[in-house]
């Protein structure tokens, strides 16, 4: 399905979308972004079933989406525009002054696709969990997904999350950590090593899935076969590893662009690297 | 004056329990979410009612909060249970993030507020969680007085779409608002009229400015008796009506002069009337172990200080 060039399409799109949106407000963050542009471009193109054109906050009979890293708001943005949450001429005005597109992502303005705020890290993981709840309560069958950053676990809200998840079998649930290694300070391994990953979480009682993440084959793989483990008693981590920055050259396999605009030139080189498919907003 | 009898002797939180329970019954939407604190928190009785709607969450409070808000999207009225202590201060930023600024219909329900805590220490007598609250866009903050207006308060909340804090207390206190009232958020409750002083209270203090009306009339002080049950949003025009009859007014709660109800009156009387204040509040410092009612005394928030408080903003005015 990946193959899929329409999602090959997309994905590039979204590409340009995040450097040519960093580089208009010169802030943001790039790196994280591009990193998931793959993931982001699968899970809207062909993983999740939603309503687009007609947002409810309720999200009944739907599938959910929470972005708890939500720095990485660009990526997120540029495929909710793309899919028809909000018309895709918005996304200039990103970071700008009385912007529904906010630095970080938020209901506040009323964003299409957005069901809570997000930015000050760790809180992500239970806002999901409270909803997956809700859909339990309700009958309602569809799932509700989450994205982390790696650094992002250093939180401890994480693993009262994960704690509670697996206590209380909330098995509609499947969460993705964007493992690309980096954080602001550096990398995660020297900020504060998380160890063995996978072993925290399966110890933790999740499922735990693995995956090439700038991969859209494997991505797409991946999460389907994460939805053939809902429903069997335990929430689902996929640990996805990605390359900050990818799919721009200069920008990748490094934290200096985690949260650092292009300039001018380094823009030109960006694009040039990314055709335009879908038309720039 | 109006004088009040005493129906009985019981604590704010079983007002919040008995209310809770009642709101199972209602509404299928309402949900309860607990931090290992069901029984402190008189939620034991709708955990029995409704254990499908009533989430155990361990000693996790940040959690606590976020999946709260999270319940909220499909339509879930949640109420969190814990003190008011790990309520707000320990979980601050969750409350600012995941609830307040994503306008989330949680309410945020806080027992062992104050000083009243009693025995357990400073450590869990907050005195600065009203403040926190209210400077929370959006966010409802209320701190009703007894077991009457506790159970009317939590039914009021479940109808209003949006945050609320709601604040109550451990102790056994006079329980004596009427039965099954009327509760309105934003509605300041006028419990004695007077002419000479308005005293403002909140909470616990209610009941202690009524004993110093009883106190200041044997002096010939005729003082006026509201109680503001909701501290956000705040019901200025009962206060300014009032305060244009008695031009001097004094607050009581138990809570950190900086931040509490007093400090909301004297913004809107600097702003739209200025008038002598005194506030009945703890000043600038933490409790201590001890009886509830060893640390009003101490903590200067009974009964005479609340009839010192009314004698010292007579001798100012005009």
């Amino acid at each position: 399905m990946s193959q899929n060039p329409d999602l090959q399409n997309t994905l590039k799109q979204v590409r340009r979308d995040i450097v040519r949106m960093v580089h208009a407000v010169n802030s943001g963050h790039p790196g994280g972004s591009l990193g998931c542009a793959e993931f982001f471009t699968v899970l809207y193109g062909e993983i999740l079933d939603y309503r687009a054109a007609n947002f409810e906050m309720d999200g009944k009979d739907e599938d959910l989406f929470f972005l708890s890293n939500g720095h990485i708001s660009p990526v997120w943005y540029s495929v909710l525009a793309r899919s028809g949450f909000f018309p895709v001429k918005e996304l200039a005005t990103f970071r700008k002054l009385n912007s529904r597109l906010q630095g970080h992502p938020t209901t506040h303005e009323g964003l299409p696709g957005v069901r809570v705020a997000s930015g000050s890290l760790g809180q992500g993981l239970s806002v999901a969990i409270g909803a997956a709840l809700a859909k339990k309560l309700n009958g309602d069958n569809h799932l509700v997904y989450t994205l982390h950053g790696d650094g992002e676990l250093q939180e401890g809200q994480i693993w009262e999350a994960a704690m509670y998840a697996s206590a209380n079998k909330v098995d509609n649930l499947i969460s993705t950590v964007d493992c690309n290694g980096r954080q602001i300070d550096g990398d995660v391994s020297d900020v504060l090593d998380l160890g063995d990953l996978g072993a925290k979480w399966k110890a933790f009682g999740w499922e735990v899935l693995e995956t090439k993440g700038n991969d859209m084959n494997a991505v797409s793989k991946t999460l389907n076969h994460a939805k053939t483990l809902t429903g069997k008693g335990k929430p689902i981590i996929i640990l996805m590893h990605t390359e900050m920055g990818h799919g721009v050259d200069f920008m990748m396999g490094s934290h200096e662009w985690h949260g650092v605009a292009p300039n001018d030139a380094q823009l030109a080189d960006a694009l040039a690297q990314n055709e335009e498919t879908l038309g720039d907003y | 004056m109006t004088t009040y009898t005493v129906q009985n002797v019981k604590d704010t939180r079983s007002g919040f329990g008995a209310g809770l329970l009642e709101l199972g019954k209602q509404n299928p939407d309402v949900v309860a979410l607990c931090a290992d604190l069901t029984g402190s928190l008189k939620m034991d009785a709708f955990r029995d009612a409704f254990p499908d709607r009533f989430f155990q969450m361990g000693i996790g409070e940040a959690n606590m909060m976020g999946v709260a808000a999270g319940l909220t999207i499909g339509g879930k009225i949640p109420f969190t249970g814990t003190f008011a202590n790990f309520s707000t201060g320990r979980v601050y930023d969750q409350i600012r993030q995941s609830i307040a600024y994503s306008d989330k219909n949680v309410k945020i329900c806080a027992s062992h507020a104050g000083l009243t805590l009693g025995e357990d220490g400073a450590t869990h007598q907050i005195l600065e969680d009203i403040g926190m609250m209210k400077m929370l866009p959006g966010m409802v903050v209320i701190n009703p007085c007894d077991f009457n207006q506790t159970k009317a308060a939590t039914l009021a909340i479940a109808a209003h779409h949006g945050p609320v804090y709601l604040r109550f207390g451990r102790p056994k206190v006079a329980n004596f608002t009427p039965e099954n009232q009327k509760f309105e958020i934003g509605k300041a409750v006028m419990l004695s009229e007077g002419t000479d002083v308005t005293i403002i209270a909140t909470g616990h203090l209610v009941w202690k400015s009524l004993e110093a009306a009883q106190l200041l009339a044997a002096e010939g002080i005729s003082a006026e008796i509201i109680n503001i049950h909701t501290i956000k949003p705040l019901d200025e025009e009962a206060i300014l009506r009032s305060l244009a009859k008695t031009r001097c007014v004094v607050t009581a709660e138990e809570h950190m002069m900086n931040g509490g109800l007093g400090d909301a009156i004297a913004q809107l009387l600097a702003r739209k009337a200025p008038a002598p204040l005194e506030m009945v509040a703890v000043n600038d410092t933490f409790g201590e172990s001890g009886t509830s009612e060893e640390l009003l005394a101490k903590y200067g928030l009974d009964t005479p200080n609340i009839v010192d408080a009314a004698r010292r903003v007579l001798s100012r005015k005009d």
